[in-house]
């Protein structure tokens, strides 16, 4: 396979996989939260350089995933013991884990040492490093959300419109919770490669409020959402392969925008321009 | 005699609730409250804002956990209980721009007995739809949630409720902002599950009506001030006690007033 097809491949498996679970994000009013678990990644790759001592993608992807949930936890935690409100949690945690993993970051590449350019690709994304081990990988995580997404769908849909009634009913609401949690930062670590922690957020919000525009049902849009996500994905590639120094991830983000900014303007009726002639 | 730990506790009672304390972290919500409701009433729980209404309800079922104290439902625990009571939780408390329709949410109230594997089927639909045709909502099936009318809300969460099949009824504030047309269908609603010897608990706000449509009352003001059959509870003392200086804007000596 090309070089470039295995970018677009990875690039569109991505960009469904975080699709495909955007829904969720935005409709529980959670879509911060995928920019907190992405921000909060950063330490966590770094330790994991600083434990492997190397470039181990398997060391960096577990220190994400640890450093993600710890920062999740955290947010849980200081709303249950304090009075401090969601987004300020949120806007706390985050900022305080991405000062450490810039820190961190700025230490290693001070200290030198072999391998540690590439670290610094997280920070946006390096789309071109992508290898066909990553694609299959990639492709492992989507069948896995699917299969998921497929066996949950009654509760998650439930939990995500009522989740006080879906307690009432007896459903393992918890569960849920923390499964959709567990996938989407799965989802998050796995585009940090390619989109990196500032923007992979995006790529979560950005096919969800493009599909809700043009859909009124919670299936259709995320069947939408991760299509456009795939789509947005495989644009991304071909387009930053079109001209030199364009950098993959920030296009493909920049493309997803692009279509959120017309199903704002153009849903027949959701859109800006509804019910004008 | 039955203990809190025996498997049957006060059997004959729809709601017990025994010593029940609840605090959001700070000062308690809810203090020391003791109620019973019997099987078969309608049953009013009134009290001014912050009086602890939906609290004890959400405490009830479960939904905030208690500093202290149990509740059982014709005797048994929540999580032996659960497929018999009802819940109808206040309408502001989800978005009703979520992507979905009035029979799909209608059919949520039966997501507790299909399980994980069970898709609702013909015999699910045929349900929602009886319960939508109950409250005069049938030709709104297929419609999205965000077209509804705030009493359309209100009777589509009630529907949602009804095909649970309970045998105990909690509605959240169900007559807050609602138009006459669903207020009387709510109210012919809930006396015809009364009737059928359901019982349904309410909190709700307008002491005007309580005479008329409830025959229970249980009046909470943090603590529980008084409870029981509506004629002997709906005393000016006890509202008195219930709502203080606030009674002055409320006189409701035209109200069926006990003396």
């Amino acid at each position: 396979m090309s070089p470039l097809l295995t970018v677009a491949l990875g690039t569109a498996l991505l960009g469904g996989l975080a699709g495909a679970l955007g829904p969720f994000a935005v409709l529980r009013r959670q879509s911060l939260m995928g920019d907190v678990l992405s921000h909060a990644a950063l330490p966590g790759i770094c330790i994991g350089f600083l434990v492997a001592q190397e470039r181990s993608l398997p060391a960096l992807l577990a220190g994400a995933l640890i450093a993600g949930l710890l920062a999740a936890g955290l947010i849980q935690a200081i709303q249950r013991f304090t009075k401090v409100k969601p987004d300020a949690a949120m806007g706390i945690v985050l900022s305080t884990f991405f000062a450490l993993g810039v820190v961190l970051l700025s230490y290693i590449q001070h200290a030198g040492g072999a391998g540690q350019a590439g670290l610094s690709s997280f920070l946006f994304g390096q789309a071109a490093a992508m290898l066909s081990s990553d694609v299959a990988l990639l492709s492992v995580l989507a069948l896995m959300t699917l299969a998921l997404l497929a066996i949950f769908w009654r509760d998650m849909k439930l939990v995500a419109f009522d989740r006080d009634y879906a307690r009432a009913l007896g459903r393992p609401v918890d569960a849920i919770e923390a499964l959709l949690a567990a996938i989407t930062a799965v989802a998050i670590v796995a585009g940090l490669q390619v989109v990196g922690v500032v923007l992979m957020v995006a790529l979560l919000i950005a096919p969800a409020v493009a599909a809700r525009q043009w859909v009124d049902s919670i299936l259709p849009m995320v069947l939408l959402s991760a299509a456009l996500g795939a789509g947005a994905g495989v644009a991304g590639a071909f387009l930053s392969a079109s001209a030199r120094g364009l950098a993959t991830g920030p296009v493909i983000v920049l493309v997803a925008a692009g279509l959120v900014l017309l199903s704002l303007v153009l849903s027949p009726r959701r859109g800006l321009l509804r019910g004008r002639k | 005699m039955t203990t809190p730990d025996s498997p049957l506790h006060e059997p004959q009672l729809a709601l017990h609730v025994e010593d029940l304390t609840v605090g959001y972290g700070g000062a308690p919500v809810l203090l020391d409250a003791d109620i019973d409701i019997p099987p078969g009433v309608m049953a009013a729980i009134v009290g001014p804002n912050g009086s602890g209404k939906s609290t004890l309800i959400k405490s009830c079922l479960g939904l905030v956990r208690p500093a202290a104290g149990h509740v059982r439902f014709f005797g048994q625990r929540l999580a032996q209980a659960r497929a018999r009571v009802g819940y109808v939780p206040q309408r502001s408390s989800v978005d009703w721009d979520f992507p979905t329709t009035v029979i799909d949410v209608v059919t949520m109230g039966l997501y507790g007995r299909l399980g994980l594997f069970r898709r609702p089927g013909k015999a699910e639909r045929e349900k929602a739809l009886q319960a939508l045709s109950d409250l005069g909502m049938l030709d709104y099936a297929d419609r999205q949630i965000g077209q509804l009318s705030g009493g359309q809300q209100q009777r589509v969460f009630i529907a949602r409720a009804l095909v649970q099949e309970a045998d105990l009824y909690f509605l959240d504030e169900p007559m807050a902002g609602v138009d006459a047309t669903t207020e009387a269908t709510i109210i012919a609603l809930l006396q015809r599950l009364r009737d059928q010897g359901k019982t349904v608990i309410v909190v709700h706000h307008d002491l005007s009506t309580v005479k008329r449509w409830f025959d229970w009352l249980v009046m909470l003001n943090k603590r529980v001030v008084a409870q029981g059959p509506v004629e002997t509870t709906y005393t000016r003392d006890n509202l008195r006690a219930a709502y203080g200086g606030q009674l002055a804007v409320l006189d409701p000596a035209d109200h069926g007033l006990a003396p």
